[in-house]
């Protein structure tokens, strides 16, 4: 593992197995009567939100006290500190209070990697979603659900089909999920109008369609992408009705999956935009299992970055 | 004026053979065989080895001054520009307040001729505060003391076609000439950097090189509709330089300019999200790069313009979509040049001397500036040294701001002196003069 | 010392068939000591003590012909030295589906030495469950404990010098069954 985790490129194959082998493992504790572990007593962890983010979060937040660690939450969002000198300001704030890892989710993409950079911390960064880059530890948590439905709990996703609907454009899940699926011998296809392609995802390592019926019946999972209203005002399409029809995943399009495949949405759902209420609850939606699966995926994180010696910067562990 | 005589020894002009260069009373007064010139009481100056180029001119230069003197004044900024080999500089109209009025202009060119570095030619808006609605009172500006010719709303595009066309005539009744911006607003909305798979995957809104030629490919339409001049600021990309090679071969009044960055850095700097690499237009592809240098060595870009823009630390500090766009070009222009133009092949000397004094001074109407060397003209130089790399340290550089992007950085060659009007405003490679020292 | 030992240079100090003794000894002291209580579970500490506490668990199958249930105790997130080097895989924990609260747990480790992994397993199993009492079952005790710790059951007492190595084989993980000490004695510790 390298000292941050900023991309989900920074994961070669072997250390995504290391985090999802160890969140396996992690998975275990919350079967326990005491579902807490000693290692990271005396540890410091940072949570850094300059985005509302209650769910990412709270699972960190659980992810670090699990491994007590000591947690302090530091909300920056608000009108005060949207411009320039904030993130400096609050880096070094948290530099003199000793943070040994800070999980930073921001608006801007690249700030995450401006904190681990940029000389202001020396203690370990993790990307909690910035901007419209990355979120790697969600797609952590996505491959680790989909092996254990899809790959018997171990190993590599080897030749599994996954298929991500949606804003691929705005999305940082999709973005972090094609990079550690195909780290991980998955096969990725991004489906979406053309309008929320990005530029260049030819050169991403999947496959795109702008035609989702045709690709259901070959898929093992399919992922859905909350699509924010507001881009309909941009021209992205023309309306919620047109989106819906063409992209959304209803019960129609669900029954073509084949029978082992699963539904997964990194939430928070826009439940009749993108799937249909009836999918989200359905019995092979693991949307609910991915939540919990991300405190796991996280613990596991923290203690790969956190739980051994302090290594020199971008030092190989 | 200064009394002083220099005499400059073994100087190779425009990297030709050596010549003695004798300045007097402002004014190049003789060009002679090595070693051949004598002047009494002159101060002698070994230039073995340099090479001498008329003094840089730079048509896109911020100064910030009025309204941001916390990132540079006409001052500092004309200590950067000296210290680049510059004797003269057009700053750009957007301050605070914006020089959309024969008053601020004369400011602007008053504060330049107290410094006394270099001749600080102001730019005038087109439009009243670049609000891109109303033209601002072109005539006045070029009827003040300050002689507007350039006129832009750079930081901003006129994107009004009606705007656009009506400033192309009207600024013929003065010979002026319309610096665009050629920034497509719409498509650009929050744009971050490059749109192409890199801005993809970095996740970074992009700034697509349509927004640039779009406006580009209109502009040069309507300069030939209405038979006017138009000038190009920063071309960041292989399709305008297309767009424009084809006006010009049709007759279309166009120049253009490029920035020393868009000849060397590409936008894989960004991958790293320091905001020293984000600037406006943002760094482009390898190919456009390999485009501009073709457009230049063969004179479809006229000029090397620096698009100096000079921001406070706190405004660079942080992350990426929060910083200002901009970086410092003055004092690294001509070692840029030389490692993107000479080192390879591209250009020579007098190449150089052709885009980075010649064109700009005859698109800006600046006469004094970009002459020969020769007998009788204005003794506006700077002396480089060819074979004297140098590392770019932030912190040595004359200009308030150390927004570069070359920091650490080893160019190629090192400005020696720079003589404006036969007085030194540079010497051994130090600012001399100014202000303090004004005969 | 005149003698001098390369440093490695190993020497087997039980084999096979010496081991197997070793552990029907163990298995028998076991079964003596529960006094045929049906409430004994065996935790085997990764990687080798699991395949240890198996065999112990065949052995008493051969004994008294009823099962023992076996698990795995990994203790790295117990460790008192995860600091001193880089973040550790993980290694399984599998708690028998009748768990240990008020079961007899004994820990099965191939060696024991400092006694700080038993500390960390002892932590650990606290956060699992109260066993009614927790025993202690290791192949070797090669000496130098650092804690008030010490085994119930020994397969073999070797004294070492800090400086030695012991190398624990066993057929399941290494192919071969055997106990090897490398590296040179103190002569301090002679």
């Amino acid at each position: 593992m390298k000292r941050h985790l900023l991309s989900a490129a920074d994961l070669d194959r072997d250390d995504a197995l290391l985090v999802l082998d160890t969140a396996a493992e992690l998975a275990q504790i919350t079967d326990r009567a005491v579902k807490k572990l000693p290692t990271l007593r005396g540890r410091t962890v940072v949570n850094l939100f300059f985005e509302d983010s209650t769910r990412t979060r709270i699972s960190f937040e659980a992810a670090a006290k699990r491994l007590s660690a000591d947690v302090i939450n530091f909300s920056a969002k608000g009108s005060s500190v949207s411009k320039g000198e904030s993130l400096k300001d609050t880096a070094l704030t948290l530099e003199a209070m000793g943070a040994d890892a800070v999980v930073i989710r921001h608006s801007s993409s690249g700030a995450p990697h401006r904190l681990a950079h940029s000389g202001w911390i020396q203690g370990s960064v993790v990307n909690a979603g910035d901007g419209t880059h990355e979120h790697p530890t969600q797609s952590l948590l996505d491959a680790f659900t989909m092996r254990r439905h899809l790959a018997g709990g171990k190993g590599d996703l080897e030749g599994r089909r996954v298929t991500i609907v949606g804003d691929v454009l705005h999305s940082r899940v999709a973005r972090s999920n094609v990079l550690l699926l195909a780290t991980l011998g998955a096969e990725v296809t991004l489906v979406a109008p053309p309008t929320l392609l990005p530029v260049g995802v030819e050169t991403w390592p999947c496959a795109t369609s702008y035609d989702l019926d045709a690709h259901l019946k070959h898929t093992d999972a399919v992922m859905m992408l909350r699509v924010q209203r507001e881009r309909m005002n941009a021209a992205f399409f023309p309306s919620e009705r047109e989106y819906s029809r063409r992209y959304g995943l209803d019960a129609r399009r669900m029954a073509q999956l084949p029978d082992h495949a699963i539904v997964m949405h990194p939430g928070p759902m826009n439940r009749g935009m993108e799937i249909a209420a009836e999918v989200a609850d359905a019995p092979r939606s693991v949307i609910v299992e991915q939540v919990a699966n991300g405190v796991s995926v996280r613990m596991a994180v923290l203690y790969l970055l956190l739980g051994g010696a302090n290594l020199g910067d971008g030092t190989e562990a | 004026m200064s009394n002083d005589t220099y005499v400059i020894r073994h100087v190779s002009v425009l990297g030709g053979d050596p010549a003695d260069l004798v300045l007097r009373d402002g004014v190049i007064a003789e060009v002679t065989a090595p070693g051949a010139a004598s002047a009494e009481g002159a101060t002698e100056i070994d230039a073995t080895g340099l090479v001498a180029l008329p003094g840089l001119v730079d048509l896109h230069t911020h100064l910030r001054e009025p309204g941001r003197e916390d990132a540079e004044t006409v001052e500092t900024g004309s200590r950067a520009a000296a210290a680049g080999g510059f004797t003269a500089v057009f700053a750009m109209a957007n301050t605070d307040p914006v020089a959309d009025t024969a008053g601020t202009v004369e400011q602007v060119w008053r504060l330049g001729h107290e410094a006394g570095l270099v001749d600080v030619q102001p730019v005038g808006a087109v439009t009243l505060g670049l609000g891109g609605r109303q033209l601002a009172e072109l005539g006045a500006m070029a009827t003040s003391a300050a002689q507007v010719r350039v006129f832009s709303d750079d930081g901003r595009c006129v994107h009004d076609a009606v705007i656009m066309r009506r400033a192309l005539e009207y600024v013929k009744a003065f010979d002026g000439v319309v610096a665009q911006h050629a920034q497509e607003p719409r498509l650009t909305e929050d744009a971050q950097m490059n749109e192409g798979p890199l801005s993809g995957v970095l996740g970074l809104r992009g700034w697509p090189a349509v927004a640039e030629e779009a406006i580009v490919a209109r502009d040069v339409l309507l300069a030939e509709h209405v038979g006017s001049r138009l000038h190009v600021c920063h071309v960041s990309t292989a399709g305008s330089v297309e767009i424009i090679r084809a006006a010009k071969a049709r007759g279309v009044d166009v120049t253009a300019e490029v920035t020393p960055h868009h000849l060397l850095l590409t936008e894989q700097l960004v991958t790293s999200y320091d905001p020293v690499y984000k600037v406006n237009p943002p760094l482009r592809s390898e190919a456009d790069v390999a485009a501009l240098r073709a457009a230049l060595a063969d004179g479809t870009i006229d000029a090397v313009a620096t698009d100096h823009a000079p921001h406070p630390v706190e405004d660079k500090d942080c992350e990426w979509s929060a910083a200002a766009m901009g970086m410092l070009g003055l004092e690294t222009a001509l070692g840029v040049v030389a490692e993107a133009m000479v080192s390879t092949g591209l250009l020579d000397w007098a190449g150089v001397a052709d885009r980075m004094s010649v064109r700009p001074a005859r698109i800006g109407r600046l006469d004094g500036h970009g002459r020969p060397i020769a007998a009788g003209e204005p003794a506006n130089l700077v002396l480089l040294d060819p074979t004297a790399p140098r590392t770019v340290d932030p912190a040595a550089l004359q200009s308030r701001s150390h927004n570069t992007p070359y920091a650490g950085r080893t160019l190629p060659v090192s400005v020696v002196a720079t003589f404006l009007r036969g007085r030194p405003t540079v010497l051994d490679g130090a600012v001399v003069g100014g202000a303090a020292v004004r005969a | 010392m005149s003698a001098a030992r390369t440093p490695d240079d190993t020497r087997t100090v039980l084999d096979g068939a010496e081991i197997t003794r070793a552990l029907t000894r163990v298995a028998h002291e076991i079964v003596e000591r529960a006094k045929g209580a049906d409430d004994l579970v065996l935790l085997g500490i990764p990687t080798r003590g699991v395949f240890l506490a198996r065999r112990i668990a065949e052995r008493i199958r051969a004994i008294e012909d009823r099962d023992v249930p076996v698990g795995s105790l990994d203790i790295t997130m117990y460790r008192d030295d995860l600091r001193r080097a880089p973040a550790r895989a993980l290694l399984p924990t599998e708690i028998p589906p009748g768990g240990i609260d008020d079961k007899v747990v004994v820990l099965v480790d191939d060696v024991l030495y400092s006694g700080r992994t038993i500390r960390a397993a002892l932590d650990a199993l606290n956060d699992i469950g109260r066993p009614r009492a927790v025993q202690l079952a290791v192949l070797v005790d090669r000496g130098h404990r650092e804690l008030p710790i010490r085994a119930d059951y020994v397969g073999k007492n070797i004294p070492t010098s800090k400086s030695e190595k012991v190398h624990v084989l066993v057929t399941e993980h290494d192919g071969a069954d055997a106990v090897a000490i490398s590296g040179h004695a103190n002569e301090e510790d002679q």
